[in-house]
């Protein structure tokens, strides 16, 4: 078997290049196709699982506050990222209030679960019991997990209703908003680097 | 121009899990470290491809054509689509808010279409044409994949808000199931196909040398804080 751990291939067009290091705000590009090959990563695994910890604060707060409140004619009402799955679930489109929840609930949280797995025992070194299932799973999970959507989504609707009534954001959505900030950087591709550093 | 040699002349394949270049002397089915399947290109990427997209062209339609909610207003209900939603805004001088779920909406899934066809037909005439540019076509679509989901989260969110009976009542209506349907399939579509195809019948350019150099460094003009 050749050692091949210094070598790199781009994803796009299968060109193989050595590993290069990289200093802050580097990037490494194909010559062929332009594509990215490396980034520079600068969190180190004591600074990432910092980052996870606050995030699943965060994921507490956007599921379990309001995201935003309105009243109407002296009626209150309030919903959480779990309500606007539920108004989803009723009648014949039930199907996609399964992926509204995956997608901004479900797998956020698993991913967030995983990372505290790994990285925990990252901080000692060692690789967590079950870290290649875990890794694969936070590549697999990545493209499904929206909470930058969802926040978008959310100042949408607080425009939309601030027509017909009083919309007032809730804790929940400043949570989001930080939350899914968070997530592009904590759980970003360079959660690979892990498979070279353990 | 001068080329690094590729992963199959070096027999060699990216596993798509970790990166790691795993050596195929002995073809594994696995990737050695991480034990993800490895393939040396994206098994039946075009049919699926194909398949997911015009799938998610079909659910399109009636994505676009039937209402995705009804609003009720002390007593007078109204049934809304996405493009009514759009003009709604736009009529309201909230052109930005317009623009931002016609973007979502109707441009993303349609500029995916265009550019997943484009893809499929250059790469199946073994075309030579703008390699390096389709390259980029692809990422780009794999960018903008799931910010089509705006609108569905949008209506969840007001479905759940709105409900004061014969005061106001929002309901979700079937579009927004098809709505979510076609950027599900779009996103899959986008995930089958295998960009390496695009450079795979590549005979122009030498290569620079067999073995392979350092990849090539170049500084972010703009620091780019997300790091994605």
């Amino acid at each position: 078997m050749v050692n091949t751990d210094h070598l790199i291939i781009c994803e796009h067009c299968d060109c193989v290049y050595e590993k290069a290091v990289l200093a802050k705000h580097q990037k490494s590009l194909c010559v062929r196709c332009g594509g990215v090959l490396q980034r520079f990563n600068g969190l180190t695994v004591e600074q990432r699982l910092a980052l996870t910890f606050t995030a699943a604060m965060l994921w507490l707060f956007a599921n379990f506050y309001p995201v935003m409140s309105i009243s109407l004619k002296g009626l209150k009402n309030s919903a959480t990222l779990w309500d606007s799955v539920l108004a989803l679930s009723q009648g014949p489109i039930t199907f996609m209030a399964m992926v509204a929840a995956i997608s901004i609930i479900i797998a956020p949280a698993f991913q967030l679960v995983l990372l505290v797995w790994v990285l925990s025992f990252a901080l000692s070194s060692r690789r967590a019991p079950g870290f290649k299932v875990c890794m694969r799973w936070l590549e697999t999970l990545r493209p499904w997990s929206m909470l930058e959507v969802c926040l978008l989504g959310a100042m949408v609707a607080v425009f939309k209703l601030a027509g017909l009534l009083d919309v007032l954001p809730g804790i929940g959505l400043f949570a989001l908003a930080v939350l899914s900030l968070m997530m592009i950087r904590i759980a970003g591709r360079d959660i690979r680097d892990l498979w070279d550093i353990l | 121009m001068k080329r690094p040699p590729t992963a199959s002349e070096l027999n060699l394949c990216l596993c798509h899990s970790c990166g790691l270049a795993c050596d195929m002397t002995d073809e594994p089915h696995e990737c050695p470290r991480c034990d993800a399947p490895l393939h040396r290109r994206k098994s039946n990427s075009l049919t699926r491809t194909w398949a997911y997209m015009l799938a998610a062209l079909a659910f399109y339609v009636p994505a676009n054509l039937l209402p995705v909610m009804n609003t009720t207003m002390l007593g007078s209900g109204a049934d809304s689509t996405i493009m009514s939603g759009v003009l709604e805004f736009w009529e309201a001088g909230a052109w930005d808010i317009a623009l931002i779920i016609f973007i979502a909406s109707i441009a993303v899934p349609g500029i995916k279409f265009v550019a997943l066809t484009l893809l499929l037909t250059t790469v199946q005439r073994d075309s030579a044409w703008a390699r390096k540019e389709r390259s980029k076509l692809y990422r780009f679509v794999e960018l903008i994949g799931y910010w089509s989901m705006l609108d569905v989260l949008v209506v969840a969110l007001v479905a759940a808000l709105v409900k004061f009976q014969a005061l106001g009542d929002i309901e979700p209506r079937p579009g927004i199931l098809f709505f979510g349907l076609v950027v599900v399939f779009t996103m899959l579509a986008a995930m089958s196909f295998d960009p390496r195809l695009i450079w795979d019948k590549d005979s122009g350019g030498d290569l620079s040398d067999a073995e392979p150099g350092a990849a090539p460094v170049t500084d972010d003009a703009v620091p780019d804080p997300t790091g994605a």
